[in-house]
């Protein structure tokens, strides 16, 4: 409430603004800083894990085949596998640091062409699920905010069981019914459109649920403020009041849960993709992790941390631009 | 009140009878898991077999019944590593000093900066795929936030009347925190074990059904669900049963663990 006084009684004066700007740069650039160091870690950590994988890498890269040892001794300067660690950890910073992830094992291409090839069909599939998910949980939470009691068990009870469902089985059964017996859908890896319907539905369903129940809460909370009885009095309707002002003090837990949530479709997609047979970074990764292709595995990986990272930034943006309070310090309160 | 009373007791009944299952599948059922019939290659729920059978032929519920140690064990493995592992974390991060609590601090951020299952892939990717390595994986994912949790328990407590009368009295601090800090620290660590033991269910079942996890022939819910994929257009039932046993567990687990998470707030406050 009282966020919403100051700000309608910021005429846009220059100052002010620029005060705002600088201290949204402030957090931006601060958040951006511990993030460098994040990954800078994780880094380190995927190249200590090559290091300390069971069989050298020469073998992955030979994958068994017997050779003579001076075929080996190539392939060893090749890869640069006899520098000193310190000096394969430099380079190996560096690489990365320019963008540039090596050759996959297996693959024999640029891993950023293998997973370049693959994102789009992914990024598509999470979009659609992040949309669904979005639309779907403030729909069903304006719906379930009411104070009857059998609603709120309804509303919880439904909630609990989609959480339960594992999205895989949730994916097969939506195959049974939607292709294999209702024929709607198509069955396997179509790329269109139609293809997307079930594979977003089957993603999306847990997370809807889970956010649909935080906003659902919040809601229930702040339908209890004294801005209610306010906007009652002057005549609002009922869905205006809670489309247009309940719902955004409802919202900031829910987008610190969407943030978590994107970056957890990163690994959700992947098993989404298989049970669709759907073209994706998915299906990549995971016969990467098979055939031990660590290249490929480390770059999605890090490439999975570095979206993780830039989705928590712009959270901790979102909360900045719909809470007014959390704008004093450089933490969310 | 007398809602989430019936659901406790509907939970905790559901985990009986899952844990009966894990520890003696031959109570429930006679029939081999493993026994391939050519004769009753998808047979329908009914007849002879309750659940059906599966694309070899396979008893559904025997397999249901003997996969539930397999498919159960996994993720309380991964939750009981995780959370001796995350404790001990927390309460050297919370004890050892700023030095080492800004380590371990930022560590746990590198861990959490990777969203949780390709975390897992990539350990099971230098480990090789099965059991053992899904639980070390799924362990790994989840220990952060026990630690976080343990972590800012003990810190809690650091001030509090009792614990500084232990040093009172000339205790050392490894007793006074291995007396007193720890058990009262415990509480919400047990909570937090038991809510992700669902996700962690679930992510082990998922492992598997992208063949990561146990081998088949192994009866496990998950791989069982992999199985199932390819027969889709010809019988629902191996792809209905074992994923509604997954489900059910994981409801019984999460309505158990709200209600202790409940309780564990509710008397701390």
């Amino acid at each position: 409430m009282a966020g919403l006084l100051t700000e309608a009684s910021a005429p846009g004066t220059t100052a002010r603004e620029r005060t705002r700007r600088s201290r949204l740069l402030r957090l931006v650039l601060a958040r951006a800083a511990g993030s460098v160091a994040v990954l800078w870690g994780a880094v380190t950590v995927a190249f200590l894990l090559i290091q300390l994988m069971p069989g050298s890498t020469v073998d992955v890269l030979l994958a068994r085949s017997s050779v003579t040892p001076r075929v080996r001794a190539e392939i060893t300067a090749q890869y640069h596998l006899d520098d000193p660690l310190f000096i394969q950890y430099l380079s190996y910073l560096g690489r990365i640091a320019r963008g540039d992830f090596g050759d996959s094992y297996v693959l024999r291409q640029p891993v950023w062409d293998a997973v370049g090839a693959q994102l789009p069909d992914t990024l598509a599939l999470i979009a659609a699920t992040l949309l669904v998910t979005a639309a779907g949980s403030v729909v069903l939470a304006v719906l379930g905010a009411n104070r009857r009691r059998w609603v709120q068990s309804l509303f919880a009870g439904v909630e609990s069981l989609v959480v339960a469902l594992p999205p895989f089985w949730l994916g097969l059964l939506l195959l049974t019914v939607f292709s294999f017996t209702l024929h709607w859908f198509p069955t396997v890896g179509a790329s269109g459109l139609g293809g997307l319907v079930l594979p977003t539905l089957a993603l999306a369903a847990a997370p809807t649920a889970v956010v649909a129940q935080v906003l659902r809460e919040g809601l229930l909370r702040a339908l209890d403020e004294p801005f209610v009885t306010t906007a009652r009095a002057r005549g609002i309707g009922e869905l205006a009041l809670r489309v247009r002002h309940v719902l955004r003090h409802a919202l900031l837990p829910a987008t610190t849960l969407m943030g978590w949530i994107a970056g957890s479709l990163i690994g959700g997609s992947v098993i989404i993709e298989i049970v669709f047979s759907r073209q994706g970074v998915g299906r990549l990764v995971l016969s990467a992790v098979q055939d031990k292709d660590m290249p490929v595995v480390i770059a999605v990986v890090l490439l999975a941390a570095t979206v993780f990272v830039v989705v928590n930034i712009v959270v901790d943006v979102l909360q900045w631009l719909i809470d007014p309070r959390t704008r004093g310090t450089g933490r969310p309160a | 009140m007398t809602r989430p009373r019936i659901g406790l007791w509907l939970g905790l009944a559901v985990l009986a009878v899952l844990a009966a299952m894990a520890a003696f599948p031959g109570l429930f059922t006679g029939v081999d898991p493993d026994a391939a019939n050519v004769n009753a290659l998808l047979r329908p729920p009914g007849g002879g077999h309750w659940l059906g059978t599966d694309q070899n032929g396979r008893d559904l519920y025997a397999r249901i019944v003997y996969g539930a140690r397999p498919s159960l064990l996994i993720g309380a493995g991964a939750v009981a590593l995780a959370l001796v592992g995350g404790t001990l974390v927390g309460v050297a991060a919370a004890q050892l000093g700023r030095v080492a609590d800004q380590i371990i601090s930022r560590l746990l951020d590198v861990v959490l900066s990777v969203p949780g299952l390709l975390l897992v892939f990539l350990v099971v990717a230098v480990l090789g795929p099965g059991s053992s390595t899904a639980t070390i994986g799924l362990a790994v994912v989840s220990l952060p936030g026990f630690a976080r949790v343990a972590r800012a328990e003990v810190i809690s407590l650091r001030g509090r009347a009792y614990v500084e009368a232990a040093y009172g009295f000339g205790w050392s601090r490894p007793q006074v925190v291995l007396r007193h800090v720890l058990p009262n620290a415990l509480g919400p660590v047990l909570a937090l074990a038991t809510v992700s033991l669902g996700a962690m269910i679930v992510a082990s079942s998922s492992l598997s059904f992208v063949g990561l996890g146990p081998r088949p022939p192994t009866a496990e819910w998950g791989a069982m669900l992999a199985g199932s994929r390819e027969f889709l257009a010809l019988a629902w039932w191996p792809a209905a049963f074992p994923g509604a046993a997954i489900t059910l567990a994981v409801l019984a687990i999460t309505t158990v663990g709200r209600h202790l998470q409940r309780t564990v707030d509710g008397s701390t406050v």
